[in-house]
């Protein structure tokens, strides 16, 4: 029984800390697929955690729309703040990795510096009294063990597995997503077939600055209930590592993500059940990124990327 | 034209030059947005980094880290790799820098040198594994370096509660004496400002940058890996090695940088809650800088002044520090889209040339 009930806990606990990896490494997939390295995630996060804070906390008053009207713009804001990435990597052809480092820098200065301005100097929002509430499928949620495991979750848990199926769908059933594909891998032909590859590639970064930005506002709208400069701390680049795991592939990229949930699933039971006397705290801290290391190190070789991945494309070059 | 103009219009000048103008531009909007006064904020950074000695002798202090990062970055640059590393490598330095300052007993004469050097082979060593990584299994740079600053914050601070901090405290006890690295009477003529043999170590160790990507054969093969990997390995030089050699003595750079910042200024090591971030800014540096060591000397000063002048725009403009980071990330953007900057000087460039036509 005790066995049972820490396994559930870990597979609850892992979905909760997967759905903001999913969302990230789904939006990496939009921008990479077609051909821009998406570098900067952590900073779309970041720009989703703050707006989805910050404008949740403005309304309050709303009751448990207000976690819903945050994470709406979060998309909106993450999608914007996708743009001088497009502009940077697509029109004027910058190092799409530099460029990347700058949006996130970006990101980490400016949400600290508008919070403080909004909060009266406070380097947080204060704690948040609306967020998301657990769902529990009815009928389902109330089975023994699996019930609280698997349909017990934030809504945005949810939503994060629809957007997987999603994505599949829109990738290899929709013109949009073959176009997407073939302007990362060939832009050329593409482009002689008459796909609009500039287009494409906004396109792309901007759906994927609203989706990382969906995975930031998850976690400041369920886990920590309040922004602050800690909110993100990484998972953005464990995301792209997750897209990578994934092998760029949506169905990959979530289950690469829910591996990384574990890690810091294990972080919150270590704590709940008094392992700290025989591992010390930080090296179950360090688990999540020292995994990314050592995932990457055995699987990267046999991964493949996108062939134009990081090259930007001439209007008519050959 | 005179040759100081021709020098000012070389694309290699102004586009540094135009990106900080433009990340200062950036700075003064978000101030705008803010209900802040740009001016006021710029001049109350100014006039902190400038108004007494103290003040400027601490910036000397803040401008010291920044070298030896973008030193890091820098070299790395050199070879092709992007290292965000720095700021791990760093951390490396400082950890076992202090570990030798505190634990280990030896003359003075002895001593500093041994904590220096440990610093730096941490940082080295920390550098080289993600050196190790990209060339034997092809694990991109960014992303290893980045989970490694990570690891390395961890990893430091389990060193310091377990062997280093005594219990109920939140920083380690204090380096012996003969660990420091300071210079008192320099101190003393700058109102005890924290100044320290480090800066001397940061000059010296861009001078070995210069030497030794310019003027040995190991630094031939290290630039010659940068600008193109193929044809290096088809000349016959072992790119991979090459690789792992850039990342560790770019690591040496940073962690040297982290082993100075301990021994010179604080004389011990607080448990980090959040990344020091030198490195990150090394990064800036680097950029700007142009990857020379004459730049990473003059981007150093450059973001020296704006990070340790940040607390002045606060004090007198009521600006949060964290406007810096703004400035800072809008010039490492304008940099890596430098056709941006261009395309914004394109009119002006493009008059100077019919002049000269006329």
């Amino acid at each position: 029984m005790d066995v049972l009930q820490i396994v559930s806990n870990l597979v609850h606990d892992t979905i909760v800390f997967s759905t903001a990896l999913i969302f990230a490494a789904l939006g990496g997939l939009y921008s990479e697929r077609s051909g821009v390295v998406n570098i900067a995630l952590e900073g779309m996060m970041i720009a989703g955690a703050f707006t989805g804070a910050v404008v949740t906390f403005f309304m309050q008053d709303m009751g448990a729309l207000a976690p819903w009207i945050g994470l709406a713009a979060a998309i909106v804001v993450g999608a914007a703040f996708a743009l001088p990435h497009a502009v940077a990597s697509i029109t004027f052809k910058a190092d799409q990795v530099v460029s990347g480092v700058a949006l996130n820098f970006l990101a980490a200065g400016l949400s600290v510096y508008l919070t403080k301005i909004i909060f009266d100097g406070a380097g947080q929002t204060q704690t948040l009294a609306t967020v998301f509430t657990k769902w529990n499928l009815p009928g389902l949620g109330d089975l023994p063990v699996v019930g609280y495991a698997l349909f017990q979750a934030y809504p945005t848990s949810f939503l994060a597995f629809l957007a997987v199926a999603v994505t599949w769908y829109i990738m290899y059933k929709t013109p949009f997503g073959l176009r997407l594909r073939a302007v990362g891998e060939h832009p050329r032909a593409a482009d002689t077939a008459g796909v609009k590859v500039k287009r494409i590639r906004y396109t792309a970064v901007m759906i994927s600055g609203a989706l990382a930005a969906m995975g930031g506002a998850t976690i400041a709208l369920t886990t920590t209930s309040n922004f602050s400069h800690n909110t993100v701390s990484g998972q953005g680049f464990i995301a792209l590592a997750a897209l990578i795991f994934g092998k760029w592939h949506p169905v990959g990229a979530m289950g690469a993500a829910l591996f990384f949930g574990i890690a810091q699933a294990l972080k919150g039971l270590v704590q709940v059940y008094e392992l700290t006397a025989y591992i010390p705290i930080e090296f179950i801290y360090m688990l999540p990124y020292v995994l990314t290391v050592l995932v990457l190190a055995g699987v990267v070789g046999r991964a493949k990327a996108p062939a134009a991945l990081g090259k930007p494309y001439e209007t008519g070059s050959r | 034209m005179n040759r100081l103009a021709q020098i000012f219009v070389k694309e290699s000048i102004l586009v540094p030059v135009v990106a900080i103008i433009l990340g200062l531009v950036t700075g003064a909007v978000a101030m705008l947005a803010g209900g802040f006064d740009p001016l006021l904020a710029y001049q109350s950074l100014l006039k902190k980094v400038f108004g007494d000695l103290y003040n400027f002798g601490e910036t000397i202090r803040q401008i010291t880290p920044l070298i030896f990062t973008g030193l890091s970055v820098a070299f790395a640059f050199r070879t092709g790799l992007f290292n965000i590393g720095a700021e791990g490598q760093f951390i490396m330095g400082m950890v076992a820098s202090v570990y030798v300052g505190v634990m280990v007993d030896l003359p003075f004469y002895l001593h500093a040198p041994l904590a220096l050097i440990a610093g730096a082979l941490a940082g080295g060593l920390w550098g080289a594994i993600a050196g190790w990584l990209k060339a034997f299994r092809g694990v991109h740079e960014v992303i290893t370096t980045i989970m490694l600053n990570w690891t390395a914050l961890y990893f430091c601070n389990y060193i310091l509660n377990t062997f280093l901090v005594p219990k109920g405290q939140q920083r380690s006890e204090e380096i012996k004496e003969t660990a420091y690295i300071s210079v008192q009477w320099l101190s003393e003529m700058f109102g005890n400002a924290r100044l320290h043999w480090g800066t001397l170590l940061a000059l010296v160790a861009a001078v070995v940058f210069y030497v030794l990507l310019w003027k040995t054969k190991t630094g031939f093969e290290l630039r010659a890996v940068g600008f193109n990997p193929h044809a290096s390995e088809y000349a016959g030089m072992n790119v991979n090695r090459n690789v792992i050699n850039a990342m560790l003595i770019g690591g040496l750079f940073a962690g040297l940088g982290g082993a100075c910042e301990v021994l010179g200024v604080f004389h011990y090591q607080a448990i980090l809650s959040a990344m020091p971030g030198y490195g990150f800014d090394g990064i800036a540096v680097a950029l700007i800088g142009g990857n020379t060591a004459i730049g990473v000397i003059l981007g150093a000063i450059l973001f020296g002044v704006l990070t340790y002048g940040a607390a002045g725009m606060n004090f007198g403009a009521g600006v949060p520090v964290e406007l810096i980071r703004v400035v800072i990330a809008s010039v490492i953007f304008f940099v890596a889209a430098h056709g941006i900057v261009k395309y914004i000087l394109k009119p002006l460039l493009s008059r100077k040339k019919e002049k000269e036509v006329l």
